[in-house]
């Protein structure tokens, strides 16, 4: 009884927004907000921070910066230096106009795809999961606070329904 | 507060609700296919089948199937892989590009054109991988250690930069599409009724479930891979380029290369678009998204990269004369008069002289203009690479090996068959896809939906 989660429900992201602040300001905390789209300066009204997943991308860029530099120059300067037309084979520094092609291309290719995974495993989303939405309207066109009313289920209702909801529900916890 | 200024036109036209969004983007995976949609696809994969069997046909008989000669020993392939490339760029330039420029156009439109990049990148990659000839050898083009000790692939060689800067451009433009993709398969799993669906669209939507911290990282993981996709896709087409600007063939020894063919990779890729959003846009009555605004935005990129083209085409034979080596004069005076005039000028109507003729306000907003000039595009876009490979090759540095290219049934077979299967694949994708990327659309409803700028306009 004493741990339940009460979902309001929202029809439109102004509402939504300007009702996520009032209810802080009330000083009940909310749990999570599920929408069907990106609402902008969402996250700033929950509080949240700043994602670090660009940081994060940054460093997989320079890894595979460093990968390309050093596969070629193992593979055409140490192990096994060849005359192509010339080209300083014995030197990496001058060899590597024609390497920056190539490091490039391998930078973008591991910012993005390991940028994709850090993504995909952070937010828990993997083929076969579970959705994580707890009502199938919130990918359509409703937008749902849920709050973990901790006992004082009347305070959090009434929060709510004055934030402009269209709907409260409440589910217990298991 | 949502605002934008009453005098741009709106991109979403009618008075759409959230509701309305999901229901009809969804409404063509949910319904049934018509009549046309499986005439057209039947057509498409005959062609297709076709293809396969002259693939088929050349790796069991070798290239030697094929019209190549000793002195043209590239041309219909090597002209496709470009052509195929090249209309890929359209959609990585409407997906990146224009979101780093914050450019709301391209919500309706980014999906179906990401979608266009990656089905053509697949027919692109074809053609180096069966003009290998022993097509089972192909791993040699990877970095991997082989029985011969270690012989390893060449770094200074544009033709492994090429490798790596299609197998990239391939994965990145995947991993981007697919990101894109997940809040919207959520979108078909939360509404689908017959289990199956449900089940399917289930594992597609990685269990997305659209929380504001997912949303905050999905809009900067798309920030940066637009950011990580706008140089990608300008290095792809510069280093198709150098395939041809760092050998010493004259009419191919150029350095202005890497921006005309990057140019000219938009232009064809644009006017792919056009083609298929036309017909989209009709059969799934999605002309309240895609907008005749959205048709004239898309002439306007169009007339512009035609004119850079124009301008290329114009230096080049300019630079031929100035130089004053008598090779390279020699080759863009027998590209415009030798036997092959009609492949140069065919090129230059097509791709310098119509698409100026956009700057009619007229004719550009005009829907069935439109459709037809993008078909002049493309076929133009293809003379162009046919004339820069072909024409440059067939009179070499020695009169005797003078020669012409005739392609065989096979070369034309191929070609035809990645035509087919680009279709293939983009029918079953229309059909199965959400086609337009719903989620983002949402987003802009209020900003640059019909109704809403006029409440705006006469509330507030």
């Amino acid at each position: 009884m004493a741990n339940k989660v009460i979902h309001g429900i929202f029809d439109d992201d102004d509402v939504l927004l300007k009702g996520v602040k009032e209810i802080r300001e009330r000083g009940i905390s909310i749990d999570e907000v599920y929408t069907p789209f990106p609402v902008h300066g969402l996250d700033h009204a929950l509080g949240l921070a700043r994602t670090r997943i660009s940081i994060a991308a940054f460093f997989y860029g320079i890894m595979g910066t460093m990968l390309a530099s050093l596969m070629m120059y193992y593979m055409m300067i140490a192990d096994w230096p060849q005359n192509i037309g010339g080209k300083p084979s014995f030197s990496f520094l001058q060899n590597m106009p024609s390497f920056v092609p190539i490091m490039f291309e391998v930078t973008v290719l591991c910012a993005s795809h390991l940028m994709a995974i850090t993504f995909l495993i952070r937010c828990g989303l993997f083929p076969g999961a579970k959705a994580q939405n707890p009502d199938p309207r919130t990918t359509d066109d409703k937008f749902l606070v849920e709050i973990n009313s901790d006992g004082n289920d009347e305070a959090v209702r009434q929060a709510l329904m004055d934030a402009g909801a269209v709907e409260v529900n409440e589910q217990e916890l298991a | 507060m949502h605002y934008e200024s009453p005098i741009r036109e709106p991109l979403i036209v009618g008075d759409k609700s959230y509701g309305d969004i999901s229901r009809e983007i969804a409404a063509p995976i949910e319904g049934k296919a018509n009549r046309s949609w499986w005439i057209v696809f039947s057509i498409s994969l005959v062609a297709f089948l076709w293809g396969v069997g002259c693939i088929l046909y050349t790796i069991g008989e070798g290239i030697g199937v094929w019209g190549l000669n000793k002195t043209v020993g590239w041309a219909w392939d090597i002209t496709n892989f470009v052509w195929w490339v090249g209309i890929g760029h359209a959609g990585t330039l409407i997906s990146a590009v224009l979101l780093l420029f914050r450019q709301k156009w391209r919500m309706s439109i980014n999906r179906s054109s990401e979608a266009m990049t990656i089905f053509a990148v697949v027919q692109a990659a074809l053609f180096p991988g069966i003009h290998m000839g022993r097509i089972w050898l192909a791993y040699f083009v990877f970095p991997i250690p082989n029985q011969f000790g270690s012989l390893w692939v060449n770094f200074n060689s544009p033709l492994l930069w090429d490798v790596f800067a299609i197998s990239t451009y391939f994965s990145v433009s995947l991993v981007f599409w697919y990101i894109g993709l997940i809040p919207d398969f959520a979108m078909i799993r939360d509404r689908a009724i017959r289990p199956a669906a449900k089940r399917i669209y289930g594992i597609l939507s990685f269990g997305w479930g659209g929380k504001a911290k997912h949303w905050q990282r999905f809009e900067e993981v798309s920030l940066v891979l637009a950011g990580l996709a706008t140089p990608l896709v300008l290095s792809v087409h510069t280093i198709v380029s150098f395939d041809f600007a760092t050998s010493v063939i004259p009419g191919w020894h150029t350095t202005i290369f890497p921006p005309y063919f990057v140019a000219g990779a938009i232009f064809s890729g644009f006017a792919m678009v056009q083609t298929l959003l036309i017909i989209m846009r009709k059969v799934l009555n999605y002309e309240h998204y895609i907008t005749i605004k959205h048709i004239e935005y898309m002439n306007i990129i169009i007339m512009l990269t035609g004119s850079i083209v124009g301008i290329a085409y114009i230096t080049e034979l300019f630079i031929a004369w100035y130089s004053g080596v008598e090779y390279e004069s020699y080759a863009f005076l027998n590209r415009a008069t030798g036997p092959y005039w009609w492949a140069y000028w065919s090129m230059m109507t097509c791709n310098v002289i119509s698409p100026q003729l956009m700057w009619s306000k007229k004719l550009r907003t005009n829907i069935v203009f439109t459709f037809f000039l993008s078909i002049v595009v493309n076929i133009g876009m293809w003379f162009e690479r046919f004339v820069i490979i072909v024409t440059s090759l067939h009179r070499d540095y020695l009169p005797s090996s003078w020669t012409m290219f005739e392609p065989t049934f096979v070369d034309v077979g191929i070609f035809v068959g990645t035509i087919g299967f680009f279709f293939v694949l983009f029918l079953l994708y229309s059909r199965t896809f959400p086609v337009i990327a719903q989620a983002e659309l949402k987003t802009i409803l209020k900003s640059s939906g019909s109704e809403h700028k006029k409440l705006h306009h006469h509330g507030e």
